[in-house]
């Protein structure tokens, strides 16, 4: 059983003429198997804490610590965290012009083994669950991204989510932009990974549409850059019905 | 490949005036003292007699981004013009007398290399298309040698024939030559030129093609070795119906000159035309040129049109000039655009297949490969595209993560 542990974390953006911080002491703790949200208003955080998870270059570390079963994350290149377990699911994923899907999962997933998937069983896999997604079977021939509708593109980072089995995956506002369809579509793909091979989630959402159909064990809220508050599913309950105002308000004398 | 875009759509009813007034870079007096510019590419002085061309110095818009040390012999010395030999699958060429009625049909030099060739060749190389079932030819030149020499190929596609024809280049070469190509009604010509040069070789090349009436063209340059290559396709869209695809690609490494200048002239009514090349640049001294010239003549109402060029630096040291030119004659067109981009990686391409668990190397591999599949793809001869996409995995090997 992996665990990945957040502790303290600070993380820091360039802007022009300085920095500015914008995770200010993060601890977040996610045994493999469960299902965390992160909710919170725009700008208090959360997709930067998707992001420094992945690696991303734009995102300093100025304090604090990831782990991956006692392993320094921090210390890894992105496609090493990618080939340790994690997986980041993007809200806004980039186009790719000429790397057709097929090329792209293919190469992803022998990156992640080790080794090249013996070709029959794979094609298999990737039709299943193509069709699971309910993507035409042309999608695998179309450039990674390239045209591809909002929803579209979710699916597909679902595909990827399903195909090269990470420990845990951190979906950053894999809700937004789907119809009711596409969000049902998306939202049981994620769980039949979490399912079938015990796949931690981190689901960083602002609204609490989603978790309708994905059931969080914990709930937390983030609020410039901390953890407001934590819970069980009750507190999805609460914000729905009453957003995000009290967090935000100053404290009532 | 954010940096230094530029992307434009001239409205129907724009005139632009590129080169309405004198540029800094002189070169105009060049032309005899005077200084009225030539105010349209289709006025350019032309002549087959290289003597009425004035002495290329080299500042001249023509040849100032090229090599012209390199290229001099071409320009100036006396050109072997013999028949030389060839290699020829799918077809029977023939060579022809400098009296053939086709020769000249297509155009004629702007510039004085293509000029000194023009008046040194003693036979011309005829390739002739006249099946209306798809053909595929490919002609190799491979022992040119390295004496300075001169060749003209005409190419001609029988109206309603439909071929594909690969002229394929390697071996060593100081070669200047004219090819001319003649898409007669209704035909569909793909050519391939591609230029898989020895290293020390330099290749100046004119290709002048004129489209006929529901005609298709399809003219793709591939340029990959060689240490000067400077290929200058102008094309001539003479009847109304005339569709044409120019592309290109092409891989400079280290030390290594590419230079293409593309023009397209609308000439008739409801002409089609669509030019894009795109490059990489590797290595110290890597250079490519890109120039796309597109002009929509009087009569050439309905006209559509787009150019685009992009190229792609994977290392510092080296440079690519990039210059769309649109001119419109006539406000009563479908549509006119360029566009113009040469950055480095996307780094967000790159965190993205990192992200999948793929090393930096491999995700730079695949983003050029993909960068340039998308000519790739337009190479329509199986075999040789699957050779392509090899050789431009070769090319990929000099590429540093």
């Amino acid at each position: 059983m992996s665990t990945l542990v957040i502790k303290n974390l600070q993380v820091s953006v360039d802007i022009e003429g300085g920095t500015k911080e914008i995770l200010k002491g993060v601890d977040l703790s996610i045994e493999q198997g469960s299902i965390h949200a992160i909710m919170g208003p725009n700008g208090s955080g959360k997709s930067t804490l998707a992001y420094t998870i992945a690696g991303h270059p734009k995102y300093h570390v100025t304090g604090g610590s990831i782990t991956l079963d006692g392993e320094d994350v921090l210390k890894m290149t992105v496609d090493a965290r990618a080939r340790a377990g994690l997986f980041l699911a993007m809200q806004y994923p980039v186009e790719i012009p000429g790397v057709t899907v097929q090329n792209f999962l293919r190469t992803a997933k022998t990156a992640i083994d080790g080794e090249a998937p013996p070709l029959r069983p794979w094609l298999k896999e990737v039709k299943e669950s193509m069709t699971e997604l309910r993507m035409d079977k042309a999608f695998a021939e179309r450039n990674v991204n390239e045209g591809f509708s909002g929803g579209e593109k979710k699916r597909h980072e679902i595909l990827q989510l399903e195909l090269l089995k990470p420990k845990f995956a951190i979906l950053d506002e894999t809700d937004s932009g789907l119809d009711v369809d596409a969000l049902k579509i998306v939202s049981k793909g994620v769980n039949r990974a979490h399912e079938n091979t015990g796949l931690g989630v981190l689901l960083i959402t602002h609204y609490t549409r989603i978790l309708r159909y994905i059931h969080p064990d914990f709930v937390h809220v983030f609020v410039d850059g901390r953890v407001a508050e934590e819970g069980g599913p009750e507190l999805a309950e609460r914000l729905e019905n009453e957003g995000y105002d009290r967090y935000l308000a100053p404290a009532e004398a | 490949m954010a940096a230094a875009t530029t992307e434009g759509t001239a409205a129907p009813t724009t005139t632009i005036e590129h080169g309405n007034k004198a540029h800094s870079d002189g070169g105009w007096a060049a032309t005899g003292g005077s200084f009225v510019p030539v105010q349209t590419r289709s006025d350019r002085f032309k002549s087959t007699d290289p003597s009425e061309f004035p002495n290329v110095e080299g500042f001249e818009s023509e040849w100032k981004l090229t090599p012209l040390k390199l290229v001099s012999p071409l320009i100036n010395d006396t050109l072997d013009g013999s028949v030389y030999e060839i290699s020829a699958v799918g077809t029977t060429p023939e060579w022809i007398d400098r009296t053939d009625a086709r020769i000249g049909s297509t155009g004629k030099p702007e510039e004085k290399a293509s000029a000194n060739a023009w008046s040194s060749f003693e036979k011309a190389l005829l390739v002739t298309l006249d099946s209306d079932e798809h053909v595929d030819v490919t002609v190799t030149r491979s022992a040119l040698g390295s004496a300075a020499r001169a060749a003209h190929t005409i190419i001609e596609a029988k109206p309603n024939s439909v071929s594909t024809v690969v002229l394929q280049n390697t071996g060593s070469a100081l070669l200047s030559e004219n090819v001319e190509i003649i898409v007669g009604d209704g035909a569909q010509l793909t050519l391939v030129s591609v230029q898989e040069w020895d290293d020390a070789a330099i290749h100046v090349a004119s290709h002048f093609a004129t489209v006929g009436r529901d005609a298709r063209f399809r003219h793709i340059v591939v340029s990959l070795g060689g240490k000067v290559i400077r290929l200058n396709p102008s094309t001539h869209l003479i009847a109304p119906g005339a569709d044409a695809e120019l592309f290109g690609l092409y891989f400079a490494d280290a030390g290594q000159h590419i230079e293409q200048r593309v023009y397209v002239e609308h000439v008739a009514e409801k002409t089609k035309s669509r030019v894009n090349y795109k490059g990489a640049l590797n290595g110290e001294g890597a250079r490519t040129v890109w120039v796309g010239d597109v002009l929509i003549g009087a009569h050439a109402a309905g006209t559509d049109t787009y150019e685009q060029n992009r190229n792609l630096v994977l290392s510092e040291g080296t440079r690519a000039d990039s210059i769309p030119n649109l001119e419109i004659e006539t406000g009563d067109i479908l549509g006119a655009g360029h566009a113009s981009a040469t950055g480095r990686f996307d780094d967000e391409q790159l965190f993205y297949l990192q992200a999948r668990g793929i090393t930096e190397r491999e995700a730079r591999r695949l983003v050029v490969l993909g960068f340039l599949s998308e000519i790739v793809q337009k190479v329509d001869a199986g075999e040789l595209q699957d050779r392509l996409k090899l050789a431009i995995e070769a090319e990929l090997q000099g590429v540093s993560a």
